[in-house]
C-alpha cells in the first residue's frame, strides 16, 4: 500500500515538474475537459437538483415544527456549497472520469503504445497525464459551481412547494444569502480542486500500472474508482478542519 | 532522438554484456552478451517462450535488467544522453498504433510532439512515408480500419519519419499471409540499404531471418545457443537448432 501511495504521489509531483508544458498539450486538455463537461454536467445538474430538494424535504418539516422553517434556505445553502456538491461531484467523477481515463490509459498500457511512446522519446507523463490532471482540476471546480447552484434551485423549489415546510422561495433566497458568504464557496471549490487532483493522478496511475489482459484493465478501473473514493473522503474531512481555521 | 532528422543516418553498434533477467523469480535471460555491428541486419531467432521480446525491450531501454548492460555506441541504452543523441525505432509486434489517433497522425507524431517540422511538411512526410510502405492516401484512416499487415506497415512508417540509426522490429511478419510477409521483409532489407541503419530483427519465421540476416543468434531458454552468420548458424550441430531449422508438417508421420 505505501508503496503505491508513493508512486501516486511520484507521478504527481512529476506532472507538477511537467507544469511548463501544459500549454503545448492545450489541445489534448481541451478535448479531455469537453469529454469531462460534457459527459458529467447534465447528470451532475440532475443529481444535484436532486440532492438540494432531498435536503429540503428532511430537514424542513423538522424547522417548521419548531418555528425555524425560514432558515432551511441557509442549511441548505451551507451544505450544498460546503459539503455535499463538492464531495457528491468528486465521487460522481470519480465513477465516471476516473474509470475512463484509467481504462484508456489501462488498455494503451496492454496493446504496448505507452510503450511505443516512450521508444519515441514522447514521455507519457507529459502526452497522458498532464492534459487529463490539468482538464480536471478546471472541470471539477466548474461543475462544482452548477451543482451548488441546481442544489440550492432545488432546496428552493421544495420548500416552497411542500405544504409541510411553505417557505417562498423569495424567502428562502433571502435566509441563503444572509447564510452564505462567498467564502463559503470558495471553501467548496477549494475541495473539489484538492478532490480533482486526486482523482486525475490516482485513475493514471492506475492506468500506467496496469498489467495483464482485459481483465488487467478492468482491476485497474475498479481500483482507481475505490482508490478515488475513498481518498476523496478521508481528505474530504483534513481538509474541512484545516479551512474550519479560516472560517 | 530529440535532435532534427535532417541528416542521413549511420548506424549505431549495440553491445550487450552479461545481461541477465528474472521475472516472479523466473529467470528468462540467463547472461546474453553479444554485439550488433553498425548497419548490420541481426536477427534473433528462438522457439516462442525463449526470451526474444524481452530481450528486445532491453535492447531500446523498455525494460531494465536485473544484471549486466546494454550500450549503445558504448553509452548505457538508458541514459538520458542516449536518447537525446541517438534516434531509436521500434516496430511491435501488434504495431501498437495509437487507437485514438488517425493512421496519418500516428505516423507523424514523433516530429509533431517534437516540434520537428511545420504542419505542412508532416503532411508531406508523412504521405512520402506512407507512400514507401504501400499505403498512400490512408492518413485518414484510424487504425481500427486497418488488417493486420496494413498497421504494420503503418508502423514501420511511424519508425522511417524518425529516420532512425537503429530499428527493432519484434515479430514483424507473424499473423501476415506470405505476400504480405514478403512486402515487409522487402521493405526491412530496402530501409538498411537506403539508409544504412542497424536492424534488429526478432523472429521465428525462418524464411524472413535467413533472407535478410547479415547475422543470426538463436536463443533458447535465456541462452545463446548459437551466433554468426546464416550458412554458419545453418551449420551448426545443436540438435535443437537443428530440429527448430528443419521442422515441417509430415502427414504421413502424424497419421501413424
Amino acid at each position: 500500500m505505501f508503496n503505491s501511495i508513493g508512486e501516486v504521489v511520484l507521478l504527481f509531483w512529476r506532472t507538477l515538474c511537467a507544469w511548463p508544458h501544459a500549454w503545448r498539450q492545450r489541445q489534448k486538455v481541451y478535448d479531455q475537459f469537453f469529454e469531462i463537461g460534457n459527459a458529467s454536467l447534465l447528470m451532475a445538474c440532475i443529481l444535484s437538483l436532486f440532492i438540494g430538494g432531498v435536503l429540503a424535504l428532511q430537514s424542513g418539516p423538522v424547522l417548521a415544527e419548531r418555528g425555524l422553517a425560514n432558515l432551511i434556505g441557509g442549511i441548505v445553502g451551507l451544505s450544498m456549497c460546503k459539503e455535499l456538491a463538492p464531495v457528491m461531484m468528486g465521487i460522481l467523477i470519480a465513477g465516471r472520469i476516473g474509470s475512463a481515463m484509467a481504462a484508456e490509459i489501462g488498455s494503451m498500457c496492454v496493446y504496448q503504445e505507452v510503450d511505443a511512446l516512450r521508444t519515441m522519446n514522447i514521455n507519457p507523463v507529459h502526452y497522458l497525464v498532464l492534459p487529463r490532471l490539468v482538464a480536471i482540476a478546471i472541470a471539477l471546480p466548474l461543475l462544482v459551481v452548477f451543482s451548488i447552484m441546481t442544489g440550492w434551485f432545488g432546496g428552493a423549489i421544495v420548500s416552497a412547494s411542500n405544504a409541510h415546510i411553505g417557505v417562498s422561495l423569495s424567502a428562502f433566497f433571502s435566509t441563503l444569502k444572509t447564510f452564505v458568504d462567498l467564502q463559503d464557496i470558495g471553501n467548496g471549490l477549494f475541495k473539489s480542486f484538492c478532490f480533482a487532483l486526486v482523482i486525475g493522478t490516482v485513475s493514471c496511475h492506475q492506468g500506467l500500472q496496469t498489467i495483464g489482459g482485459p481483465r488487467g484493465i478492468g482491476r485497474s478501473v475498479t481500483k482507481a474508482v475505490v482508490n478515488s473514493i475513498v481518498l476523496i473522503l478521508i481528505l474530504d474531512y483534513f481538509l474541512t478542519r484545516w479551512l474550519l481555521i479560516f472560517d | 532522438m530529440h535532435s532534427s532528422p535532417s541528416h542521413p543516418p549511420s548506424g549505431l553498434a549495440l553491445r550487450v554484456r552479461g545481461l541477465r533477467k528474472s521475472f516472479l523469480g523466473v529467470e528468462v535471460l540467463k547472461g546474453l552478451d553479444f554485439e550488433v555491428r553498425p548497419g548490420e541486419i541481426f536477427v534473433i531467432m528462438g522457439p516462442s517462450g525463449s526470451g526474444k521480446t524481452v530481450l528486445l525491450k532491453h535492447l531500446i531501454g523498455l525494460t531494465r535488467p536485473d544484471q549486466g548492460e546494454v550500450l549503445v555506441n558504448d553509452r548505457p541504452v538508458d541514459s538520458p544522453e542516449v536518447m537525446e543523441k541517438f534516434r531509436m525505432a521500434m516496430v511491435f509486434q501488434s504495431g501498437a498504433l495509437l487507437n485514438s489517433l488517425t493512421v496519418g497522425e500516428n505516423v507523424g507524431l514523433y516530429l509533431a510532439e517534437h516540434r520537428l517540422k511545420t504542419p505542412a511538411e508532416i503532411a508531406l512526410i508523412v504521405a512520402d512515408k506512407l507512400e514507401v510502405v504501400g499505403l498512400k492516401g490512408s492518413e485518414e484512416k484510424m487504425p481500427s480500419e486497418l488488417s493486420g499487415g496494413m498497421k504494420k506497415r503503418a508502423a514501420i512508417a511511424r519508425a522511417l519519419v524518425i529516420e532512425p540509426q537503429l530499428i527493432l522490429y519484434d515479430e514483424p511478419t507473424s499473423e501476415l499471409d506470405p505476400l504480405s510477409s514478403v512486402v515487409i521483409a522487402e521493405e526491412i532489407f530496402a530501409l538498411n540499404q537506403r539508409i544504412g541503419v542497424t536492424s534488429i530483427v526478432v523472429s521465428h519465421d525462418r524464411d524472413l531471418a535467413f533472407g535478410v540476416a547479415d547475422r543470426i543468434a538463436f536463443i533458447n531458454q535465456g541462452r545463446i545457443l548459437a551466433i554468426g552468420t546464416p550458412a554458419e548458424v545453418r551449420a551448426h550441430p545443436d540438435p535443437l537448432l537443428q530440429e527448430f531449422l528443419n521442422a515441417s508438417f509430415k502427414p504421413d508421420q502424424a497419421k501413424e
